[in-house]
């Protein structure tokens, strides 16, 4: 069994900025002995290591840098924003499996140099699925979802109004948060429907931010979590999901696009897990663009399909930055639109946090927390929890 | 950074056949030759009955907007250059499980540049015409039906 066999231990990360000067190794070195740091493990017992396909720092240089032991596992996942929670689950079942010991996952990203980013990449011929829409237009990541949003507005009668009050929500827990990029910089309904657009119907604020900066995590055993210094977050449960007939992105030839690979990840991940969405009391949601926290509550069964919206005014909406009176607290370190984006792992930290009991939107009472990974790209989610 | 158009491959076998045809200004469809299942976009085997034999039918064309979007900067340039433009996936009205992404146009003259979006909603009817970008190569683009304008 899987279930709560496993814990994070330790967490760390670089300041997040706009700009940072040290290379993406240096970061990830930074946020790696932060994380080893807190948890009181040396690196010389690291045995394993989990990372992204997108990581361009690799598990050898990082571990010759820092002096990591010998290593027995070491793992990536594909698929960019959808991995995060993918990473830490295939690391803790190494760790669980008794493959590994102790488990080092992290992310270093400089993405705010405009040469970084993907889609400016693309290739004079391109052969491979987005064959069939780049040479359109259809050109980056938030075309594609808004491609979807434009869909599911017309079909639920979903307005930019409704739509708005996700990234206004997140901006108002961000001024709670010294680490969020956003911290202090209103955010009013005017401002948002006024915000250029960048891909009608999605506007700058439906849009993460572009951050330099690295997070690492340490994952052990429950047996040894037990003797550690850090409050154990024992990972529940997790699952990857990819729908069947999906295409990455551009995910537009399924029988019905508006489902997603969330509902593969979210209906085994309920199948292992002791909550059901009716008992998960915060949310770390992946949101490289807002429409994805809509998309997610209905995949992950806290809402019916199309009620997205409606859910997440009547139950999720901070009026404050606090998270008295929410029936589930969602992105509440500000999240991509409003902390950071370091590609979905600064959620995974907000959710050890609020396990840990201390969030800047700490949700009083709590003991789990739901973590899940990017909509519309192959994808994962878990569920941390407090209790063994 | 790219400054032309990325443009598809249209020499792999897998496809080939679809930029074939889009020479000649149809819409090829790969159906398997066991179950008569409609794919896109073409792949070598069916995923209804993993069937590898397939055929390529010619579609009328003739579709209905299922979404849009438009694209504002930042962009490659030679997509900055054509804004304003609108994007839209289409269903095929005699493939209905198949849908396509092309850059809606007014005419083949115009191209794309020009459109915004106030020019089409999801349910309008459009047609499929192809733009010649090289000899070889001929994009999608979704021309709308005159009894919609």
């Amino acid at each position: 069994m899987y279930k709560n066999k496993t814990a994070i231990v330790g967490i760390g990360q670089t300041e997040f900025s706009k700009k940072l000067d040290p290379s993406e190794l240096e970061l990830a070195c930074e946020a790696v002995l932060a994380a080893l740091a807190e948890a009181g493990i040396h690196p010389s017992e690291v045995d394993a290591l989990g990372s992204y396909t997108m990581e361009d720092t690799s598990e050898a240089e990082l571990a010759r840098t820092l002096g990591f032991g010998d290593l027995n596992y070491f793992g990536q996942v594909s698929y960019g924003g959808g991995a995060a929670p993918g990473v830490v689950g295939q690391v803790a079942l190494a760790v669980a499996s008794g493959v590994a010991k102790v488990g080092v996952v992290w992310r270093s990203r400089k993405r705010s140099d405009p040469r970084s980013r993907v889609w400016s990449q693309v290739n004079a011929r391109v052969d491979d699925h987005w064959k069939w829409s780049r040479p359109s237009g259809l050109l980056r990541p938030v075309d594609e979802v808004a491609m979807l949003m434009q869909r599911y507005m017309y079909e639920y009668n979903v307005s930019r109004e409704q739509l708005a009050q996700v990234a206004i929500s997140q901006r108002r827990f961000a001024h709670k948060n010294p680490r969020a990029l956003m911290a202090g910089r209103e955010m009013t309904l005017d401002d948002y429907m006024n915000a250029r657009m960048i891909s009608e119907p999605l506007c700058l604020f439906d849009n993460c931010l572009e951050t330099d900066g690295a997070i690492a995590v340490v994952i052990v055993s429950a047996d040894r979590a037990k003797d550690l210094p850090q409050t154990p977050v024992y990972i529940h449960a997790y699952s990857q999901g990819m729908s069947q007939q999906h295409q990455v992105m551009s995910d537009f030839h399924r029988a019905n696009p508006l489902h997603h690979n969330s509902n593969a990840a979210a209906s085994n991940l309920w199948r292992q897990s002791d909550y059901g969405p009716g008992d998960i009391q915060a949310a770390q949601i992946y949101d490289a663009f807002s429409p994805a926290i809509l998309f997610s509550l209905e995949a992950y069964g806290f809402c019916k399909e199309g009620e997205g919206a409606d859910f997440f005014a009547d139950n999720c909406l901070t009026a404050s930055g606090g998270t008295e009176g929410l029936k589930l607290a969602i992105n509440t370190s500000g999240g991509g639109l409003s902390e950071a984006y370091i590609h979905g792992m600064n959620i995974v930290l907000e959710g050890v946090r609020q396990v840990r009991g201390d969030s800047t939107a700490q949700v009083k009472g709590l003991d789990n927390c739901l973590i899940t990974g990017c909509d519309p790209t192959p994808n994962a989610a878990m569920i941390l929890s407090r209790c063994s | 950074m790219i400054h032309d158009i990325p443009l598809p491959v249209v020499d792999n076998p897998i496809d080939a056949v679809f930029w074939q045809r889009a020479t000649g200004g149809k819409l090829a469809v790969q159906v398997c030759s066991s179950c008569d299942s409609a794919r896109f976009p073409p792949r070598p085997y069916c995923p209804t009955c993993q069937s590898s034999d397939h055929q390529w039918h010619i579609a009328s064309g003739a579709g209905t907007i299922w979404s849009y979007v438009v694209p504002h900067a930042p962009l490659l340039p030679a997509f900055g250059e054509q804004l304003p433009y609108v994007v839209a996936l289409v269903e095929l009205d005699d493939y209905p499980d198949i849908r396509l992404v092309g850059a809606i146009t007014e005419s083949l003259e115009a191209d794309i540049q020009g459109i915004d979006g106030s020019y089409v909603a999801i349910g309008d009817s459009v047609s499929a015409v192809f733009k010649k970008m090289d000899d070889e190569t001929f994009l999608l683009r979704w021309l709308k039906a005159v009894d919609s304008i």
